[in-house]
């Protein structure tokens, strides 16, 4: 990964919450004091960041069995993703979270009522915002803690990736290819024209996407709101469900329909998703909708240093840079994008999962000529 | 990681290298010639794995026009373009 890294703001929503246990999450240090005591306030903490979506996990120097049975006995075990219980470095513990769960480490904040603790992350992660114990009451009205939208996935969101741990487990344990393993899973992706109900899932999901969002750009709101209703442009929802439940909305796109080229303005999709391939079955989707409208498809593309995947996504589709009349219709590309080409031709549908979507070319007839 | 100890690495020495990669990580094996992604069920990440495999592994640099899948199909072609861009098995490691 190439360097230019930023710091982060307090407008980078943090995704992750990684707590220290003795006298951070508890009051007491579990391996000297006969009890610990769990305030109220900080429940109270831990409740309001999980209902906004906000995972949470543990990095604590402890004996894993004793200090996770103590989680428990404090009911609060089940609002802990990925815990990190031992005696290695906090550091160590915080990468490893975040590379699990495939968040940036901009996105990853941590709270440690020991200096030399919250040092040691901030010296070998510096992306990680590092916050004192007694903040842990305040954590909930700060901006960085208080995402713009909470929709019914951000409510479900732990749970989601619980399910997702256990699918993880199961594939460790598939002795086959991936490819019969995504098979074995029963994956229905549902592509659907966004109604206004499913607009703040998409503008959560493309504010939190930093790997898979391919144009970089951010669309607000308003701003999808308004083109839902322009005939000019698609606004779409990518759905998936496999037989351990939903995984939510997992993409989106927007599609600029001129005449003679489709012009995919917008393409992101959850991280959680990379590994079945949703990225590629969308893409490849989209192309075979086109070749069915007679249509061209030019794609954006902002390179960054996490979108890479993307851009392999789209040149292994076959998306190239070559000169075509159709990239004269859209107004000047935003510098640093790129314009992205392909001559769509038919494309068979994916054998790893069922695929439900509208015909993008049925609305052709509503464009003004 | 096996690497070469004459330096430039052969057509051979990659293909088997890959090959090797290919059998662990998708837990079958590869014919030179045979289409990697004839199924179309291989996704994204495992395209850019491939990716970041071949530049580790032999020291390229893959820039976008080369990311096409006509040179990831088999592992000939990965073989002919790791060669192309100057690919070179001495460089292979974690770094």
């Amino acid at each position: 990964m190439s360097a230019g890294r930023v710091a982060p703001s307090p407008q980078v929503p943090v995704k992750c919450l990684v707590w220290d246990l003795d006298n951070t999450l508890w009051q007491g240090i579990l391996l000297e004091d006969e009890t610990v005591t769990l305030p109220e306030a900080v429940l109270t903490t831990i409740r309001a960041l999980d209902a906004r979506g906000i995972l949470q996990s543990v990095a604590s120097k402890n004996d894993h069995e004793t200090a996770w049975e103590q989680l428990h006995a404090l009911g609060v075990a089940e609002f802990f993703v990925l815990p990190e219980i031992g005696w290695g470095v906090k550091s160590a513990s915080v990468r490893r979270i975040a590379e699990q769960l495939g968040f940036a480490h901009s996105t990853i904040a941590f709270i440690d009522d020991q200096p030399a603790e919250r040092a040691e992350v901030a010296f070998h992660l510096p992306d990680v915002r590092c916050y004192p114990a007694e903040q842990a009451t305040r954590l909930s009205g700060l901006p960085e803690f208080t995402p713009a939208t909470t929709t019914v996935d951000s409510q479900q969101r732990r749970r989601l990736y619980q399910a997702g741990f256990e699918r993880a487990a199961e594939r460790a344990s598939f002795a086959g290819p991936d490819e019969d393993f995504l098979r074995s899973l029963e994956l229905v992706l549902c592509v659907a024209r966004a109604s206004g109900a499913e607009l703040s899932r998409v503008e959560e999901l493309t504010l939190r996407t930093s790997q898979m969002n391919a144009t970089g750009v951010h669309y607000p709101d308003a701003e999808l709101r308004r083109l839902l209703t322009d005939p000019a442009h698609e606004v779409l929802v990518a759905t998936l469900a496999d037989r351990f439940g939903p995984h939510g909305a997992v993409g989106v796109l927007l599609v600029h329909k001129h005449r003679e080229m489709w012009h995919l303005k917008l393409l992101a999709t959850s991280c959680r998703v990379v590994s079945f391939g949703v990225g590629t079955v969308i893409v490849n989707w989209l192309v075979d909708q086109a070749s069915r409208a007679g249509v061209h498809l030019v794609a954006d593309f902002r390179p960054t240093d996490r979108n890479r995947i993307m851009e392999v996504a789209y040149r292994f589709a076959g998306f190239g840079e070559e000169e075509c009349a159709c990239h004269l219709v859209p107004a000047d590309a935003s510098p640093g994008v790129l314009r992205l080409h392909l001559t769509p031709a038919p494309r068979p549908a994916p054998t790893t999962m069922l695929v439900e979507a509208p015909d993008l070319a049925e609305r052709e007839g509503m464009q003004p000529p | 990681m096996t690497t070469s100890s004459t330096g430039a690495a052969t057509a051979q020495e990659i293909e088997q290298e890959l090959s090797c990669h290919l059998e662990k990580r998708t837990k079958r094996s590869w014919a030179p010639e045979e289409d990697l992604f004839a199924s179309g069920a291989l996704s994204s990440l495992f395209a850019m794995e491939l990716v970041v495999y071949l530049e580790k592994a032999f020291g390229v640099m893959i820039g976008g026009p080369d990311l096409r899948m006509e040179n990831f199909r088999t592992v000939r072609a990965m073989s002919s373009m790791v060669l192309r861009l100057g690919g070179d098995a001495e460089e292979g490691g974690d770094a």
